[in-house]
């Protein structure tokens, strides 16, 4: 009975998984989190599947017209009662608590993956309203897509230009908020090669619905051939940085042969060439800079 | 600088139809109301007995009528929303461009909140607390009279917003550095921020008047374990926002400064941190959450016990738990931001003191489950509400505590999941307690109930309009769907998006039953009267007295025996000889409170477009009429022994 119950209250869980969600992990912390939120459910369904059958049977047995139904006008106290109803739950709350203490520690952001394949740095700016990633090993950029290496860790050290934001790819797991001035850290690993949406979960304004990126995680020597044809691309200047800044949408992803070598850090440390802030002042806000085009 | 500051006829959004239209249909409405009003000649009445009233039941009312006003306004923009987002997938972008849809979720926030939920809840406690405790009136009358119109003004400001300018367009806890004069340069955040600061004066000032209230002014023999639950409710409810709303005030009043003097509390430059403002509008945001559903709490506490004809189970628990919820609120702010990258132990700590607030909370529910358990139930409509609430709640709670545990926010923060576990236990919690308030304590404000059956209608509409609105955000929250999106391109999420716009249908339907059932109550309240001033076999204090009750509330203060007070009476294990008679003091009325509003919207509005000369002047205008009010005003008359018998013929 009680199985059949959960079942139904995680279909629609089930249904969600098949469309590019947290329940369809493409990678270690994604799983990970997916195990932890399933266990999670599944043990407070232990309270809260028998708390909502005994509000309909008490409701329906205790109705006014049921001649059957015992009235104790007087009880409202017992000690046994209490015990257990300040216990049960304190019981789950004990369980969860550890689930979340340890999964904290295990899933922290910056605590590296495990794994063989050597790790990849990539440097993540949020712009209004774009991503740009720098590569600074493979000295190249891109905006808006971000190629890796699949089943490589991926280090990624993340700030913002602009408003704050939060850079988020459901398949492969935790997000983290990009903030000007200030650095975040993120560890992710994708574990076979597939594309995977990325998005900005953070509303940032205007235009926010459209600040999307694609994940492409290449077989490794793909991602070598992909890195080398990158290069040949036109460099990512000051010029092309200062438009890029300016807030507005790019229609297509961008790519860039060469990057200047501490952009992210002078963007960190504020330093960095700043867009040209709209002259418009008015009520109905800023005009629609197309940038990158 | 010009006379009229940043204002100018630009400012009117003549060419957004939606809004105009909006405008149109409101000015009529006031018009016409306000020429009923003259004509009908009920404004003496109005001013008389409402306006300047210092009365809480007439306040407390008043609190509601905004609620429930709010509530249509707010409404109005969710099914905006749900309309949009139902249409906006891959090319068609929906028919609400971003600048307005943006305005469109953070006016639905702000107003949902502060100006529905809000005043319902105070409008509540502000009417039943001090006929609870069995006494005549709040500790400063004229004081909530203020708080009252201080509120109204807020809502004021905030409708203005619509029609002159614009409203914010950075959700509704403006989030800097989006909304820094930089970010945001137009009027629509200096709209929210004084707006709110106003209406945040107003709670406070209310919050210190039912602190004082229950502290120090309950009935003989009503000590602190025989006050009803929902007063303990009121206390800790009314605490925090004692202990809340001044670092809202702070908060807000840096945003302030960094927006009007170049000030950098939050700014990106010049050392501004924007991390201290959402610690700091969380430590705020987190108790707020509490501040409105402790009293809900105490509503079903009050409803379930009441129509299960039985005292309230474990009374004690249910105190410790209500103030273990009270101080344990400010220590979980942090949950809000987990993906702010504070680190694991932060995190751990934060995810555990969030959950250990599930311990206190799942007290309550069980109580309420024991409390029905032996009970005789009678399924009124506001026991209706407490049923449909206990399951509804659970499930708000169990994603609440889902999103308390640090790796399952990681990829849940921010996204539609979110946004499905916050109405379910606004809606499910605070505002079905609203509903069910408002239809407990209609009898006893009015003298007549309210319609049943479209009662019930209100019930099965809302309930099945907000599981069909909300479950399929839990699940598109599962999807990677974020929350405020303009328009998105996978396709497989406008199937769910279209489920949740008609359960948005639904719950319209549902306020359009409790629209239709005060109608026609009203038209019917004859053949709905109470004349016993106890329509539901109450238990409490404020079913001693008749319907609608006096001024004064009580002829004469009851004397409390225990918990109960009321029911130990029909007992007759009370039986207190009934004292002689004595004169009354009762305060007058005082239009303090109304024209005092009047100079702070004045000012308000002023600051919001950078008036300056009509900001000197309105603060100048407040300040003489505190002046007058502070040297003129008589305080109080007495009501003498035979007066009162002949008001009283029953006493």
């Amino acid at each position: 009975m009680i199985a059949a119950r959960r079942w139904l209250t995680l279909a629609p869980l089930a249904l969600a998984g098949c469309s590019a969600g947290v329940l369809d992990p493409r990678g270690p912390v994604a799983r990970g989190e997916k195990q932890i939120l399933l266990d999670s459910v599944a043990a407070m369904l232990l309270i809260v599947v028998p708390v909502m059958l005994a509000t309909v049977a008490f409701a329906w047995w205790f109705r006014a017209g049921n001649r059957r139904a015992r009235y104790r006008p007087d009880w409202d106290y017992s000690g046994k009662l209490e015990l257990l109803i300040w216990s049960v739950p304190a019981m789950i709350v004990l369980f969860l608590g550890g689930t979340g203490w340890v999964g904290a520690h295990l899933l922290d952001p910056r605590r590296p993956i495990p794994a063989t394949a050597a790790p990849i740095e990539v440097q993540v700016v949020a712009l209004d309203w774009k991503w740009l990633f720098l590569y600074p090993d493979q000295r190249v950029a891109t905006v808006n897509r971000l190629v890796v290496p699949a089943g490589a860790p991926i280090h990624f050290r993340l700030t913002s230009a602009t408003v704050m934001n939060s850079f988020f790819v459901p398949q492969l797991g935790s997000q983290i908020y990009a903030m000007a001035g200030m650095e975040a850290q993120l560890r992710l690993a994708a574990d076979r090669p597939g594309r995977y949406p990325g998005i900005a979960a953070h509303y940032s304004g205007k235009g926010f619905s459209d600040m999307t990126f694609t994940v492409d995680a290449l077989p490794a020597a793909q991602f070598t051939a992909w890195a080398a044809r990158a290069r040949a691309a036109p460099p990512l200047d000051e010029a092309r940085y200062r438009q890029l800044a300016r807030r507005g949408t790019v229609p297509a992803p961008l790519m860039f042969g060469t990057a200047p070598p501490r952009l992210f850090d002078a963007i960190v440390a504020q330093r960095a060439p700043a867009a040209e802030r709209p002259r418009d002042a008015s009520n109905q806000g800023e005009s629609d800079a197309e940038a990158g085009k | 600088m010009t006379l009229l500051g940043r204002l100018s006829w630009d400012a009117i959004p003549l060419h957004e139809p939606i809004v105009m239209v909006t405008a149109g249909v409101l000015f009529v409405v006031l018009l016409g109301t306000g020429a009923t009003v003259l004509l009908k000649g009920w404004l003496p009445y109005l001013w008389r007995e409402w306006i300047t009233s210092v009365d809480h039941k007439r306040i407390g009312v008043m609190y509601c009528l905004l609620a429930l006003v709010m509530l249509i306004r707010g409404f109005a923009d969710a099914l905006m929303m749900r309309s949009h987002q139902a249409m906006a997938v891959g090319a068609g972008k929906g028919f609400l461009p971003p600048d307005h849809y943006d305005q469109i979720f953070s006016a639905h926030g702000t107003i949902m909140i502060f100006f529905v939920a809000m005043p319902f809840m105070i409008g509540l406690m502000n009417f039943a607390v001090p006929l609870q405790l069995g006494v005549r009136d709040v500790a400063f009358p004229t004081l909530n009279s203020v708080s009252f119109w201080l509120t109204a003004t807020g809502v004021l400001l905030i409708n203005t917003s619509l029609v002159v300018g614009e409203f914010a367009r950075t959700g509704w806890l403006v989030y800097p550095p989006l909304s820094e004069r930089a970010f945001s340069p137009g009027v629509g955040v200096d709209y929210y921020l004084w707006a709110l600061q106003i209406s945040g004066a107003g709670t406070l000032l209310g919050g210190i008047n039912l602190v004082t209230t229950i502290l120090k002014m309950r009935a003989p023999g009503m000590r602190y374990t025989r006050m009803p639950i929902f007063c303990w409710t009121a206390l800790a409810s009314n605490l925090l926002i004692v202990a809340a709303f001044p670092i809202l005030t702070a908060t807000l009043a840096m945003l302030t400064l960094d927006r009007y003097l170049g000030f950098h509390f939050f700014t990106n430059e010049a050392g501004g941190n924007q991390m201290l403002f959402v610690n700091l509008i969380w430590a705020w945001g987190h108790p707020e959450v509490y501040i409105l559903v402790l009293p809900a709490f105490g509503v079903f506490s009050e409803v379930i016990a009441t129509f299960s004809g039985k005292p309230l189970f474990g009374y004690r628990s249910m105190v410790l738990a209500t103030l273990a919820i009270c101080i344990l609120s400010f220590m979980v702010w942090l949950h809000h931001f987990f993906t702010m990258g504070a680190g694991a132990d932060v995190n751990g700590v934060f995810g555990v003191m969030t959950m250990i607030i599930a311990v206190p909370t799942g007290v309550k529910v069980f109580n309420w489950l024991f409390t029905m358990y032996g009970g005789r139930l009678r399924f009124e409509v506001p026991m209706l509400w407490a049923v449909a609430f206990i399951p509804t709640f659970v499930v708000g709670g169990m994603t609440g505590v889902l999103l308390a545990v640090p790796p399952a926010d990681f990829v849940l923060h921010n996204s539609v999941f979110l946004v499905a576990h916050f109405h379910n236990v606004i809606i499910g919690g605070v505002l079905f307690a609203a509903f069910a308030g408002y239809t407990y304590w209609f009898p006893k404000a009015f003298g007549f109930r309210l319609h049943d059956g479209w009662g019930r209608a209100a019930v099965v509409l809302w309930v099945s309009g907000f599981y069909l609105a909300f479950m399929p955000l839990y699940a598109l929250g599962l999807m990677g769907m974020t929350r405020r999106l303009q328009h998105y391109d996978n396709p497989a999420w406008q199937p769910w998006l279209i489920a949740a716009w008609l359960g948005a249908l639904l719950i319209l339907g549902g306020i359009a039953s409790l629209a239709m059932q005060l109608y026609v109550s009203v038209r019917e309240r004859r053949s709905l009267a109470d004349e016993s001033g106890d329509p539901w076999d109450g238990r409490t204090l404020e079913w001693a007295t008749r319907s609608p009750p006096p001024p004064w509330n009580f002829a004469r203060l009851p004397q409390v025996e225990g918990r109960d007070a009321l029911a130990l009476m029909k007992r007759g294990e009370a039986e207190a000889t009934p004292d002689p008679l004595e004169p009354i003091e009762m305060p007058r009325n005082s239009a303090y409170g109304f024209v005092g509003a009047f100079f702070t919207y004045i000012t308000g509005f002023a600051l919001v477009w950078q008036i300056w000369w009509l900001v000197v002047l309105g603060l100048l205008a407040g300040f003489a009429t505190t002046l007058w009010i502070a040297w003129y005003q008589p305080g109080e008359r007495e009501i003498g022994v035979e007066e009162l018998r002949a008001l009283e013929p029953a006493a």
